[in-house]
């Protein structure tokens, strides 16, 4: 067994163990220790408990892992498939073998996020016991970057040595409300939820939501599990503002729509990105996507007919986030990989090939110099204009209660019925 | 498999009951028994604690995906109310592929025990092939082959046998898939039984003047009857319990109950109690249809 970083747990504070103790009902511990064989069960169970969440605070910021970047250079980085530069063959990243060529750190790459959900279930119960996972970068969504920030399992970053993050991250990125001061998670890429969609196969534009649910698409539309943009885009076309003041109301009635679609059998399948399977194998010729990974399909698959479109009632914006985990030992490797991804050059680099918001200032100038129309591509460089034109919205932040409440809502109405 | 062995009076977990009489051997048994009592202990009963632990243990309020010890049974109690249709309809399909891997299964050990002479060895390398490769590629490259744009899809539809014009995510396509992929987990064990069949005694059945038929209800089946036990063991339990053919091959709707534990594991924040008491539920449903099974179909040589 190689020796674990262990980050030490306060034992559980007083007003934590007295909501504890308030939310517990049923069976009280004496009447559980009343018998011989439940006080045997009871034995079994105290002997395994569960990890207390983190008091409420700043993270521990002197209990860190020992950084061993210097004798160790490596870095496992795990994110999203079609979310970062590829040769033809699709076997390495120009922008990334450049990057160990330079600095000698041996950088090991897994498409490994399918959702955010599923992803921060495999490895969160080792975070917040404090054990490794042998990744050093993760890339999540903003909303699950909270949680993570909010769960103490993400390290804090040093910016003074990412100048060019510093320097370079768009200024309405350099603040986030999860994030005051961006301490913990630096912007990977920005992208937009709408719909996509052959146009060859479809046969005609498809301009709003409603264009999906017709009969001649019938069981040939794939929707996303991430329900901050497949509910959230329903909720706009049935006319919620869902940057402002909604609630469960509004979010269960989008449910019951798509629930009908998928009873009626409109929609397919509602899946994470490996959605993007169903598109290239035909089963599915139009969607709830993400904008990157139609264009990137449009080029694998050689076929200009993948289009991506906002619905007239309009679209989402998320962000990717880069961050360090708790556990890892490489932050100092990581924090050179992030500030390598910030110069101008590198980043316009890896917007060409993946088409997703850029988030760093200069690139729109670099990319000039590689493809002068992706320069202008709103799908990249986004105007003001063209986020308030389409009314283009983020989802609102949930609380930790509606966290639980509509993920819950969510699975057990579209994804596990 | 664990199952199975639970069924079977598990020998391991019950060291006294089979202490011999001569005092001098015990401790050589005990020492035999050591190493599959302690994997036993280790990677099932403990597991199986623990697993007991996190199905009683509640969501800690303010914090997704924290949970506190506690006596929940709550969780037991949404686990049957919410999902018992998805526990019905496991079974069905477990119980659909079981039926249709016996039916497959029998006549091909049939024809490798007695009718295969010089091919019988190459049958079998055919039967145990599939396993060379992960379980999750071949029913990926089903999900490839049944796609809608493939030409098992196209003849389908030309022959116009698709109501919907698909054949993949399907409950069609799920029981197709778990029959697949346990299928030599049925043929294997009766093949077994039938090879060890003295050749003689269905002879004997001739003699008697026994037809075909009658020698093979009365003789040959018999005969086979524990292959056939463990092999809709091997193939009802794990099917009962699969989710990757339903996640790979299945619809949106209408999911297995191994769906509904992954995505209460994987999906829910703060949904490991009803995931655990879901796998709880489940194991203590198989052990009792097993254990009807077994009451019915008994025979004491099952393995």
């Amino acid at each position: 067994m190689t020796p674990i970083p262990r980050r030490r747990r306060r034992p559980l504070d007083p007003p934590a163990a007295a909501l504890a103790a308030a939310a517990s009902g049923g069976l009280s511990r004496r009447a559980l220790l009343g018998t011989g064989v439940a006080a045997g069960a009871g034995l079994a169970l105290t002997g395994c408990a569960p990890p207390e969440p983190p008091a409420a605070g700043g993270v521990a910021a002197l209990d860190l892992p020992t950084d061993v970047s210097d004798e160790e250079k490596t870095l496992q980085w795990a994110n999203w498939t079609a979310y970062l530069d590829m040769n033809g063959k699709e076997t390495q990243s120009p922008t990334l073998e450049a990057f160990m060529e330079k600095t000698g750190i041996e950088v090991g790459y897994y498409e490994e996020v399918d959702d955010n959900d599923s992803y921060y279930a495999k490895v969160g119960p080792q975070l917040r016991a404090g054990q490794s996972i042998d990744r050093d970068i993760i890339t999540l969504t903003d909303w699950m970057a909270a949680r993570l920030i909010r769960d103490q399992v993400v390290q804090p970053l040093e910016l003074i040595q990412m100048p060019n993050v510093v320097g370079n991250l768009l200024q309405p990125l350099k603040d986030a409300s999860f994030d005051p001061g961006r301490m913990h998670s630096i912007t990977w890429q920005s992208g937009f939820a709408g719909i996509g969609y052959n146009k060859e196969k479809v046969g005609r534009e498809l301009k709003s939501l409603d264009d999906l649910w017709t009969d001649d698409l019938k069981g040939r539309v794939v929707v996303l599990s991430e329900f901050r943009d497949t509910a959230g885009l329903v909720m706009q076309s049935q006319g919620v503002d869902i940057e402002s003041d909604w609630g469960q109301a509004e979010f269960e009635k989008a449910l019951d729509f798509i629930e009908q679609k998928i009873d009626e059998g409109y929609i397919r399948k509602v899946k994470g990105n490996s959605y993007m399977e169903d598109l290239t194998s035909g089963n599915a010729v139009a969607g709830i996507t993400w904008s990157g990974d139609i264009f990137v399909l449009a080029y694998d698959t050689e076929d200009p007919n993948w289009t991506f479109t906002l619905p007239e009632s309009g679209g989402t914006l998320w962000s990717d986030n880069l961050m360090v985990p708790i556990t890892s030992t490489h932050r100092r490797n990581a924090q050179r990989l992030m500030d390598y991804y910030y110069d101008p050059a590198v980043a316009a680099q890896v917007a060409a090939w993946v088409n997703y918001v850029c988030p760093v200032e200069g690139a729109q100038a670099e990319m000039e110099k590689i493809d002068p129309d992706l320069a202008e591509s709103p799908w990249i460089f986004p105007t003001v204009d063209f986020i308030a034109d389409n009314n283009v919205q983020q989802f609102r932040v949930l609380d930790a209660d509606e966290d639980i409440l509509y993920a819950d809502l969510w699975s057990t109405k579209v994804m596990g019925n | 498999m664990s199952a199975l062995a639970h069924v079977a009076g598990d020998p391991g977990l019950e060291p006294a009951a089979a202490a011999p009489e001569v005092k001098r051997r015990s401790w050589t048994a005990y020492l035999l028994m050591l190493p599959g009592v302690l994997w036993l202990a280790i990677f099932f009963l403990l597991p199986l604690v623990q697993l007991a632990s996190v199905s009683l243990q509640s969501r800690y309020p303010g914090f997704p995906g924290y949970y506190y010890r506690d006596l929940n049974f709550s969780n037991y109690a949404s686990a049957l109310t919410d999902y018992a249709p998805h526990f019905a309809r496991s079974f069905l399909y477990a119980g659909l592929a079981t039926f249709l891997a016996f039916a497959v299964a029998y006549p091909l050990a049939y024809a490798m025990a007695f009718k295969a002479g010089r091919w019988r060895n190459l049958m079998m390398i055919c039967v145990i092939a599939p396993f060379f490769t992960s379980f999750i590629l071949r029913t990926f490259a089903w999900s490839q082959i049944l796609a809608d744009e493939g030409w098992v899809a196209g003849v389908l539809n030309f022959l116009h046998l698709l109501p919907n014009g698909h054949i993949i995510n399907t409950p069609i396509a799920v029981v197709a898939g778990l029959t697949y992929n346990f299928l030599p987990f049925m043929v294997l064990p009766i093949y077994a039984s039938l090879e060890r069949a003295d050749p003689r005694v269905i002879e004997a059945g001739g003699d008697l003047y026994a037809n075909g038929f009658t020698t093979f209800r009365t003789v040959t089946l018999p005969i086979s009857m524990p292959g056939v036990l463990a092999g809709t063991l091997l193939t009802f339990i794990p099917a009962a319990g699969d989710f990757v053919n339903m996640e790979l091959l299945g619809p949106q709707r209408g999911k297995m109950i191994g769906n509904v534990i992954n995505d209460q594991f994987l999906a829910v924040p703060g949904g490991y109690p009803v995931a655990a008491a879901l796998s709880f539920t489940l194991m203590a449903a198989i052990l009792v249809l097993v254990f009807l099974y077994i009451r019915r179909f008994g025979t004491e040589e099952l393995v």
